[in-house]
């Protein structure tokens, strides 16, 4: 065998037969010299020479590849078989595209989440800096960086490349017409540097760049870049107005440059080294480690440094070192990709496991299919067994068809998948990271070939075993057709029917468990009354006034009162932030003044929100005891406080026992009375339990975190407005309109609907009950259709035997009762299956459910009965067709 | 293959090789020389010589070239190569020896 030969093999064919042609003219001559007539001579050569063309063909096999050519034509007979029959061949098809292009999609979506690096040169090298600390359990898992830490971690560290931190922010930008306020990316020096990824146009950041004092620098991303300057390369050097200051354009960033939360300018982090303390931590630490450093030896590394960090700086006013020091801040530097991704792996994983079990579901469709096509084909096999062709061959051949069958479905599948992924990304749920980045890459495309070749494996080797087993020639004998079928010829096709009822038992299981956690969610209270009619949106106080508290105080009021003034509108308020903006809330340490703390001991740390009077009923929440602040309150600077029920109940164990109590936040400040108790809030989404929350004056004095005498007010002004209109485009201008009128132009952002933020928090779970329902939905309709088949296909080809029941004197009824039994069996014992499998199976995507267990006793017995309902109705269908057979038609037919 | 049953395997390709040892020779020829040498005792159809032929011209052994035969017609010459001459000594060799232990084992039986 020879590869050169291979190709070459029609032309040195051809000069094998002009030589043998020769040989033949060589040999007539001979014979002629012997004095034969040129015919008897031609005759002679030729029976010398014996069967030629049987010669040629030997040394054309020779020359080729045996295997290769009679797949090639074990292919071809494939495919004209699959064309002679489309409707079995459209099914098949469009069954297995449908399982293929599901899987390959969302194999898709985990490929470009979880699989593929990041993108930027060297991602694996890059690192999130977080810490833990047991003492600030208020800030989660992951405690981020203070701006000391970034002194003392780029100062002090031996395993980082880079390193620097970064917040994401929004950034006025004004004097345009319509003034804005993009996303924006506040970094430090080393942030840029660590992530590589170089600017279009102009440089990064230096370390002059986030020195305070010197000229205010901005980088522009891509997108912003388009959008607002039509993509102009003189824009490097011109110079913006962003937060009321000069700043001069240094660079562009590439399109593909991604990072933090989607940022359209990039800011220049500045910090007072002389101002910072060990406090705010509100900064994401990034780290290039340098090369060959490990993980363990960065957090090796930090660990060391804390201790450092720990005496080199100074303790936020009104605050103990000691408080610091008990919090157990411990290293934790983990792979940026970590970070960026977040636990999002356990719902793909487990909508990816559904969808194979619905891949696994098409296939025994489709085995089932082929089983019926051999069933036909019994004959023809039978025939050509006695005939001399091998079993070996026989099933190679049906392989063959079965491969082909699984390939052309994939490829179908592949569109399925590109379109479902544009789907998915135009979409956009809030709740997959790294969305632009999905994409079908070569290693998705190999999925696909192998799930599509693997696929074909599968439904291939039931009939296979089935009818081209050593036994096919015996089949002859039992393919009469005046026969009714043997017990046997069924079980195959039984067997299939059953793994696919207990299959989609466990896959409608999983979507029940799911519309269950939705129902359970939406039970809960979320401590705000319909968020659909409330309308969000905020707003900085003018440069000029905020450090005149009690002026922004009233400018806030007078567009409280403009805004109450609007057609529509039933109520409004102010604060720092709105329920579920917990990403803008602060969380800081709660003493009460009757529980002494030790010095140095951590007072537990508590969500903070800044209210003035009427949030409460303007978000439906009720406040449980005692009052709401009033505006007297607010202006008259008096020293008060509301805490939420379980905060009062955390502290005092009674919410009663709140009522005139006195907190504060460190041990220099005030202490202010609590004067109201307020309903629960679920501020982290409904899934997460509801956080402890203190409200204050949104106008205060004496706060430790107000710079001076003049006393506090919050500057950024959330604005809620309770309408019926809220949403609307009309009320939004009507509203921008009103601030505008007195703040002049500010920038009006985080414009958004209570209802929009609430289901922002069920995003996760609303994809995942999604994905689980399209896969349940998949699984019920090809559960339904193999019972259906099967019944359909038993009672085809039991017609005679029907005939001559019903002859005899058999009801109708007593035959529909026997299909009916016949499917109820099959299901029954799937589901029997099923429900012992999805016991096992569905503690994996316990992470996902809320409110319910994954054993929970209603769903497993509400889908049970559906499904066994489905496969009685799938089994009546045909039945009923059954009994309307006419005995003699039955009799004659055969 | 399909030899014909009545020649030991590889004889075919030992017999070719003899033939072309003096000087190249194109395919009647090779025929005719096997056919003159055992007398018509061997029954072996021209034809079966050409998948053979193919098969030395894979193993490298031979060459084939065009030419032109005496009575002027077109015809394919084959030659011996290095390979082939190797060949045929190995196989000339083993085949005596093997000829020798038949016929000792015909003998003593």
């Amino acid at each position: 065998m020879s590869w050169r030969n291979l190709f070459l093999r029609n032309k040195v064919d051809r000069e094998w037969r002009e030589e043998m042609e020769a040989h033949i003219d060589l040999a007539a001559d001979a014979f002629l010299a012997q004095g034969m007539t040129p015919e008897q001579a031609r005759a002679a050569a030729l029976k010398q020479a014996g069967n030629l063309i049987a010669r040629r063909e030997e040394i054309y096999q020779m020359n080729g590849i045996g295997w290769l050519d009679s797949l090639w034509s074990d292919l071809r007979y494939a495919l004209r078989g699959l064309r002679h029959q489309p409707t079995f061949t459209a099914t098949a098809l469009l069954t297995l595209a449908l399982g293929i292009g599901a899987n390959t999609a969302i194999f898709g979506v985990i490929d470009s989440i979880l699989v593929r690096p990041l993108p930027y040169p060297h991602a694996e090298a890059l690192a999130g800096v977080w810490h833990t600390a047991p003492g600030f359990q208020a800030f989660g898992e992951n405690l981020s960086c203070t701006p000391s830490m970034y002194f003392t971690y780029r100062e002090q560290n031996r395993t980082f490349q880079q390193f620097g931190i970064w917040s994401s922010n929004g950034a006025s930008v004004t004097g345009t017409a319509e003034p804005e306020l993009p996303r924006a990316l506040v970094v430090t020096y080393g942030v840029l540097d660590a992530l590589g990824v170089q600017p279009l146009w102009g440089r990064w950041f230096s370390r002059d760049d986030d020195t305070p004092g010197t000229p205010q620098t901005v980088i522009l991303t891509y997108g912003y870049w388009q959008r607002r300057f039509g993509g102009d390369r003189s824009i490097v050097g011109r110079i913006l107005t962003i937060n009321a200051q000069p700043t001069t354009v240094i660079g562009v960033m590439p399109q593909a440059f991604r990072f933090g939360r989607d940022p359209e300018l990039i800011l220049p982090q500045r910090f007072e080294r002389s101002q910072v303390s060990l406090g705010n931590f509100s900064y994401h630490g990034v780290a290039r480690l340098r090369p060959g450093v490990t993980l363990a030896q960065a957090n090796a590394d930090q660990a060391r440094m804390l201790p450092i960090w720990l005496n080199a700086w100074p303790p936020p006013p009104g605050f103990d070192r000691a408080i610091f020091k008990n919090a157990g801040v411990a290293p934790k530097i983990q792979p940026l990709k970590q970070e960026v991704v977040g636990d999002i792996g356990a719902t793909l994983w487990v909508v990816m496991g559904t969808l194979l079990l619905v891949l696994l579901m098409a296939c025994a469709n489709v085995a089932n299919l082929m089983l019926v096509r051999g069933e036909s084909r019994q004959q023809e096999l039978a025939i050509r067994a006695a005939l001399g062709a091998g079993w070996g061959r026989i099933a190679r051949e049906m392989l063959i068809e079965s491969m082909a069958l699984g390939v052309i479905g994939g490829a179908l599948g592949l569109g399925i998948a590109y379109a479902a992924l544009r789907i998915l990304v135009a979409k956009g749920p809030a709740t997959l990271p790294r969305l632009d980045e999905i994409r079908i890459d070569p290693l998705v495309l190999a999925f696909a070939l192998g799930v599509s070749l693997l696929s074909g494996a599968l439904f291939g080797i039931i009939p296979i075993l089935k009818y081209a087993g050593p036994s096919v020639a015996t089949a002859l004998r039992g393919v009469g057709r005046t026969f009714s079928q043997g017990r046997e010829r069924h079980r195959a096709r039984n067997i299939l029917v059953v793994v696919q009822m207990a299959l989609a038992l466990v896959l409608l299981i999983s979507s029940g468990l799911m519309i269950r956690t939705f129902q359970q969610l939406r039970t809960v209270k979320p401590g705000f009354k319909h968020p659909e009619e409330i309308q969000i949106l905020h707003s900085f106080s003018p440069a000029a006034i905020v450090n005149q508290p009690e002026r922004v105080m009233r400018s806030h009021q007078e567009i409280l009162d403009k805004l109450a003034a609007l057609p529509g509108v039933t109520s409004v308020a102010l604060a720092d932030s709105a329920p579920l903006e917990s990403f803008i809330s602060p969380n800081n340490p709660i003493y009460a003044e009757d529980k002494p703390y030790d010095k140095g001991q951590v007072p537990p740390v508590r969500r903070f929100r800044m209210i003035a009077p009427g949030f409460f009923q303007t978000m439906g929440t009720r406040v449980v005891l005692g009052r709401d602040f009033t505006w007297t309150d607010l202006y008259a600077r008096r020293h008060v406080a509301m805490v939420s029920e379980n905060l009062a109940r955390e502290i005092w164990g009674d919410p009663r026992a709140a009522l005139g109590k006195r907190i504060r936040v460190g041990n220099t400040d005030a202490w202010r009375e609590i004067v109201g108790v307020a309903e629960d809030v679920y501020d982290d989404g409904v899934q997460v339990k509801a956080p402890p929350i203190a409200y204050w004056p949104a106008l205060m004095d004496g706060w430790l975190f107000g710079n001076d005498d003049q006393g506090f007010v919050t500057g950024n002004g959330m604005f809620a407005i309770r309408s019926s209109r809220a949403g609307t485009q009309a009320l939004l201008a009507e509203a921008r309109q009103a601030i505008w009128s007195v703040n002049g132009k500010q920038p009006v952002f985080l414009v958004t609907t209570l209802k929009e933020l609430y289901d922002q928090s069920m995003a996760r779970t609303s994809f995942t009950l999604v994905m689980l329902a399209i896969a349940g939905g998949m699984a019920l309709v090809l559960g339904i259709v193999g019972i259906y088949g099967v019944i359909a296909y038993a009672i085809s080809q039991r017609t005679r035997e029907i005939g001559i029941r019903m002859a005899l004197g058999a009801q109708p009824s007593g035959l529909l009762g026997m299909y009916l039994r016949q499917g109820l069996r099959l299901a029954g014992v799937g589901a029997v299956i099923g429900l012992a499998a999805a016991a096992g199976l569905t503690r994996l995507m316990s992470s996902l459910l809320f409110g319910v267990t994954a054993l929970d006793p209603v769903t497993y017995a509400a889908v049970s009965a559906l499904l066994i309902l489905a496969a009685l109705l799938a089994s009546y269908l045909p039945a009923r067709r059954a009994m309307a057979i006419d005995p003699v038609e039955a009799l004659r037919a055969e | 293959m399909g030899d014909s049953p009545d020649l030991l395997p590889g004889t075919l390709y030992m017999m070719i090789l003899r033939s072309l040892n003096p000087g190249p020779l194109h395919g009647y020829a090779i025929a005719k020389r096997i056919r003159e040498w055992s007398k018509g005792d061997l029954q072996i159809e021209d034809g079966s010589l050409y998948p053979a032929l193919n098969r030395m011209l894979l193993k490298g052994w031979l060459k084939a070239e065009w030419g032109v035969t005496d009575n002027n017609r077109r015809a394919r010459f084959y030659r011996l190569t290095a390979a082939g001459r190797k060949r045929l000594e190995a196989e000339s060799s083993a085949f005596n020896k093997m000829i020798r232990a038949i016929q000792l084992v015909m003998r003593t039986s």
